[in-house]
């Protein structure tokens, strides 16, 4: 059964791109037949992300407007199998997208691919909505500071009631809470709100913590998802994520010792 | 040049004088009238009248309309319709230029009489609405009759609103007005408090002024004598 996933935040700027570009590349790596979805019509960043953004002939749009076919526009990922991408056109924008041409393009998606991932624009307006009218599943990516955390309950109260999950009365999208740009050394001082805090206030199913990493933006400027650097500490996470998604328990990664938080990386 | 229209036709409800007559004999109303218009001869210049016949309806003895006219008329008053009249009496008012007005009392009475036997056989019970889901920031609960429950939290930016109480069982962040209606006896009642504001019939508070050891608590919120009142329960 395939499934239908929206990565949505409300807020721009939290990371929605980036873990829908690691989510995917994660897992295509563990051999499911993935394809990431942009639906940032007009800012068209994820071919970025993913390195693909000169392979980028058709679109999202084109498919919508029967321009092209489904098959001319998907981009295949050079680096894992599995992997695709349905870039957005960057020279229309978020009306060109109607619930009836995505429905088409979907269904069509459905047949061949496990996962599809939907990557949300910011906001909650048409765009937004478009993203996640679908879905099954959601990852609404928060970061832990109030403005944040105050979009993400909108847009969970929109996912339970502007989507055709809520609208036909089926079983609802089952949510999840990915949070990005975490630091705990913050969080101690009061800068920051806890992990608790923000549980707390959303109240739906934590999957991940991503913490703050300087080679997230090293690996979105360069093109190459976080997923493959499992050396770093928020590839790692992302891994971590992708395993708990798949129903899996990965072990807890142990938070630094004493000695190694006073003496840095260099231990 | 606009088009503005020529004329318009609205119905409108206005305060019109009603002359309700008690006797129908018309030299006792002719004396009990000079002796009403000489207090304040003035204020009845050109006044429009309803003449009531409501409360001769039973009288014996028939009063003679047109009579009745004539003396308002020369007392400077300007009868403009009359109301449960007989047949013969609506027939005189029409010839004489006046309307003939729906005969509101039995109306009313009939109607009331209705209303209170529905009343007897089913006492109005003011449906409750129970919300089990979370109430997520943006979105807006409205118990427009009766109590509004809340089982699960009200997040920062929502609002929820009812016509009496409002109970929440999770924590209250977002905004809470009871009595939405006027019901000065509305109360909110929660387990945490953390409202964004808080309302009963018109009156609020914001956060800002709530009382800071309530915070987080358990509380409820209350009118007395139009001053809102947070207390902890």
């Amino acid at each position: 059964m395939s499934k239908i996933i929206v990565i949505t935040s409300g807020k721009g700027g939290v990371g929605k791109t980036t873990t829908s570009a690691a989510f995917a590349t994660g897992l295509a790596l563990r051999d499911y037949k993935t394809i990431v979805i942009d639906f940032d019509v007009g800012l068209r960043n994820l071919d970025l992300v993913m390195g693909c953004e000169r392979r980028v002939v058709y679109d999202f749009i084109n498919v919508i407007n029967g321009e092209a076919n489904i098959n001319q526009a998907l981009i295949k990922d050079k680096r894992v199998e599995n992997l695709f991408i349905l870039p957005a056109s960057q020279t229309r924008n978020k009306d060109a997208l109607t619930l009836k041409g995505i429905a088409r393009v979907l269904e069509e998606l459905k047949k061949n691919f496990d996962y599809i991932i939907c990557d949300s624009p910011a906001g909650i307006e048409h765009g937004a909505i478009m993203a996640m009218y679908f879905a099954d599943e959601a990852l609404i990516v928060t970061n832990p500071e109030v403005s944040s955390v105050r979009d993400s309950d909108r847009i969970i109260g929109m996912l339970s009631s502007k989507t055709r999950r809520a609208m036909q009365k089926m079983p609802p999208i089952k949510e999840h809470l990915l949070i990005t740009r975490y630091e705990q050394k913050r969080v101690n001082k009061g800068e920051m709100l806890s992990i608790k805090d923000v549980e707390e206030i959303l109240a739906i199913p934590l999957l991940g913590v991503i913490p703050e990493s300087l080679e997230i933006l090293k690996a979105s400027n360069s093109g190459v998802p976080i997923t493959y650097n499992k050396e770093t500490d928020a590839g790692q996470a992302y891994l971590d994520v992708v395993a708990r998604f798949l129903g899996e328990e990965p072990p807890k990664r142990k938070k630094k010792g004493f000695f190694r938080r006073w003496f840095g990386r260099k231990l | 040049m606009k088009n503005k229209p020529v004329l318009e036709l609205k119905g409108s409800l206005l305060t019109l004088m009603v002359l309700n007559l008690f006797n129908s004999d018309n030299e006792v109303i002719a004396k009990a009238l000079a002796e009403k218009i000489s207090k304040a001869p003035d204020f009845f210049q050109q006044v429009p009248i309803v003449i009531d016949l409501q409360a001769l309806e039973d009288n014996p003895i028939i009063l003679d309309l047109s009579e009745l006219i004539k003396l308002l008329r020369t007392y400077g008053l300007t009868p403009v319709a009359v109301r449960g009249g007989s047949i013969e009496q609506n027939e005189i008012a029409l010839n004489m230029n006046l309307g003939i007005l729906n005969n509101i009392k039995s109306q009313t009475s009939a109607s009331q009489l209705t209303e209170e036997t529905k009343i007897a056989v089913t006492p109005e019970i003011l449906p409750t609405k129970i919300i089990r889901n979370p109430i997520r920031s943006g979105q807006q609960v409205i118990a427009d009759k009766g109590d509004l429950i809340v089982l699960s939290t009200v997040s920062h930016g929502a609002e929820i609103l009812a016509d009496r109480h409002i109970h929440v069982y999770g924590a209250l962040r977002g905004r809470a007005l009871a009595g939405i209606n006027g019901d000065k006896k509305a109360q909110i009642f929660c387990q945490q408090l953390y409202a964004d504001l808080l309302s009963i019939a018109g009156q609020y508070q914001v956060n800002e002024d709530f009382p800071n050891d309530l915070i987080g608590k358990s509380a409820q919120v209350y009118l007395e004598q139009d001053n809102l009142i947070i207390k902890e329960l």
